[in-house]
């Protein structure tokens, strides 16, 4: 047993985690909104973390400057992504609606690995340290920044459905549409406003990690990443989402420790979240907060 | 049916017999008749290139396994994004039963496919449970749980290396080159497409439309949701594992690189863009897939010799344009003809039926 790698895995799973936690409540707010599964949330990621760098790189801009453009893009690109795409599928059948984001996610994967390339670009380098000491256990100042800005927004979030008009706006619209849309509220403004909001604050996720590991295709392996933590949230849930990240998180890093001390398997790491996943929808299908969908004929 | 929908005057069914039957005219038979006859020739017309025999190779083993997918998906309303898991377990089962088992390839090829139909019935088992977008994550799922398995499987799948897969042969005769080869796919092609139509009218198939339409009308009609989701399963990897057993036999040569998500989208695009719950979009589908990186290889060959070919990105980028052309397909598609080729299909047909008094 090696108690010093297991609690620095554990650490890099907690910090992993509040990224996955974030991605996920970026999908939870989207599927609350308008009830569509985004499989194209990791190329929100992808998208926001190339253009910042694309940004960063091409105009040699300050780095909260090239962010706020980046955010801005995003915000355009959710809402014109919302209103062209997304908008005539409303009242199609969910088999449409899902395939149209899985059409959406390889199309824009596509376009990034044609534009980009399919390397790894370093982003260029924000903080002077290269790691920080903290309790005995090296952190990055990325990652710790990661971590900052995750619970940032996480308190951003809780603020915003809690207080603000618009958050309020879209809790009503997810509890029931029509009654929302009856007292005035303008269902189409919602919709864009989630979309426009997922894609700002996935591609900050985007630019975090892309600081860490650098930019390339791999980013938007965490679209699918996503996906056992909500599901083990509870698709409905936005505590869930950050939940079911900081877990599925912590659970890949043990994983990755229990292969390479004991089973020697290999790949662990990126698929015993698959193996919870299956688990999940087995036995409890609305996960840990999520709402139970009860038929009665 | 929908086919059945747009009857000529005259053409009057009395009995749920003469509905049901597999061919709603008798012109759609002997079209389909003559149809299979012209692909019987075909390989000896001179306009024929062996390129376009490779590429009806193609559309072959794989509308086999997109008809799967359409009974799953189409006509069984179950979402799967694990297809391709299915369609290369097959590939490698058949390939391994023939190494190992020293079992002739004409019986290999349909082994594989129950032992791929056992396969997929075990993942369908959560469909017993879930269903709609928590279904389309689970099978995800275990399109990455079985990926996994093929690249860890060394004993199956020969791991990295990859598996080779002998020559299809019958009763001795060995068949050679692409043209031979072109048979067994029709063949199966047409065996295949019939099973399905047939499937699709007997007790089984209905109970598949019902459990899609409105699974709980029909389970209060006593069709048992639980049996039908998973035998949808089962019947769709049947599908795929005779796909990806042609498929390993054709090439003789099966890697474990090749089933990854992509492929499964794009079998779930060429039942979208074929056409949902139609055994004819299926085939309409796959051939729309596999002409369009042709179309766009096309494309990007005209653009080369105009004043754009200088531009490296549209020479070099040609996998990605591809790609996309895929992924734009699927959307534009959704947007504007969620119903899919069949459908236009079937308008044509009615506008030139109903010609010129389409009122």
């Amino acid at each position: 047993m090696n108690f010093e790698l297991l609690l620095q895995l554990v650490i890099n799973g907690l910090i992993i985690g509040t990224l996955y936690g974030v991605v996920g409540m970026c999908f939870v707010l989207i599927y609350k909104a308008s009830q569509i599964v985004n499989f194209a949330q990791g190329e929100f990621l992808l998208i926001g973390a190339w253009v910042c760098w694309w940004i960063l790189t091409q105009f040699h801009l300050p780095f909260y400057a090239g962010f706020l453009l980046t955010l801005l893009f995003m915000m355009v690109f959710g809402i014109l992504l919302q209103v062209l795409v997304l908008r005539p599928m409303i009242g199609e059948p969910i088999i449409s609606v899902i395939m149209v984001t899985i059409g959406l996610s390889i199309f824009f994967q596509a376009i990034m690995n044609w534009m980009f390339g399919v390397f790894v670009q370093p982003f260029p380098p924000i903080f002077e340290t290269k790691s920080v000491d903290i309790f005995g256990l090296n952190v990055q100042p990325a990652y710790l920044m990661s971590l900052v800005i995750s619970i940032i927004i996480m308190g951003g979030f809780a603020w915003f459905f809690k207080y603000s008009r618009m958050g309020l706006a879209m809790r009503a619209t997810a509890f029931n549409q029509q009654v929302a849309q009856s007292l005035g509220i303008s269902i189409k403004q919602v919709f864009a406003a989630s979309w426009a909001i997922s894609a700002m604050v996935s591609a900050l996720a985007g630019v975090v990690v892309g600081m860490v590991n650098g930019v390339s295709s791999a980013l938007s392996f965490f679209g699918i990443k996503v996906f056992p933590a909500v599901i083990l949230g509870g698709l409905d849930s936005v505590i869930g989402a950050v939940v079911g990240g900081l877990i599925i998180g912590v659970l890949e890093n043990v994983a990755e420790y229990v292969d390479g001390q004991w089973l020697n398997v290999g790949n662990l790491y990126t698929i015993a979240p698959f193996y919870v996943l299956v688990i999940i929808l087995m036995i409890r299908p609305y996960g840990l907060f999520g709402t139970e969908e009860i038929e009665r004929v | 049916m929908a086919g059945h929908s747009m009857m000529r005057c005259g053409e009057f069914k009395t009995s749920y017999r003469a509905d049901t039957t597999i061919f709603p005219t008798p012109w759609s038979r002997n079209f389909a008749i003559i149809g299979v006859a012209l692909l019987i020739v075909a390989p000896y017309l001179p306009f024929v290139s062996d390129y376009m025999i490779t590429l009806m190779i193609q559309i072959g083993y794989l509308s086999i396994a997109a008809l799967g997918l359409n009974i799953l998906v189409g006509f069984t309303g179950q979402i799967s994004l694990g297809h391709a898991a299915f369609f290369g377990f097959g590939a490698f089962a058949s390939a391994w039963l023939n190494n190992e088992l020293g079992i002739p390839v004409f019986f290999s090829i349909p082994l594989a496919a129950l032992w791929t139909t056992a396969v997929g019935m075990i993942v369908g088992i959560p469909a017993g449970r879930i269903k709609g977008l928590y279904l389309a994550i689970a099978t995800l799922a275990s399109q990455f749980i079985l990926e996994d398995f093929f690249a860890r499987a060394e004993w199956f799948t020969g791991g990295s290396a990859g598996s080779l897969a002998a020559p299809f042969s019958l009763f001795g005769f060995e068949i050679y080159g692409d043209r031979q080869y072109f048979y067994v796919v029709l063949a199966y092609m047409v065996v295949m497409y019939l099973l399905a139509t047939n499937l699709l009218r007997s007790r089984d198939g209905r109970a598949f439309v019902a459990v899609r339409d409105h699974y709980l009308s029909a389970e209060v009609m006593g069709v048992n949701l639980t049996k039908y989701r998973i035998l949808s399963f089962g019947v769709s990897s049947f599908y795929a594992g005779i796909g990806g057993a042609l498929y390993a036999h054709y090439l003789q040569y099966v890697s474990v690189e090749g089933f990854d998500i992509l492929l499964s989208i794009q079998f779930l695009a060429m039942v979208i863009i074929g056409g949902l719950g139609s055994v004819m979009g299926a085939l309409l589908g796959t051939i729309f897939m596999v002409l369009l990186p042709e179309v766009m290889q096309g494309a990007v060959g005209i653009l080369k010799t105009t004043e754009w070919g200088n531009i490296p990105a549209i020479t070099d980028g040609l996998t990605w344009i591809k790609q996309a052309a895929i992924g734009l397909a699927i959307v534009l598609f959704l947007i504007f003809e969620p119903e899919g080729l069949a459908h236009r299909w079937r308008m044509i047909k009615a506008y030139w039926k109903l010609y010129p008094f389409s009122y």
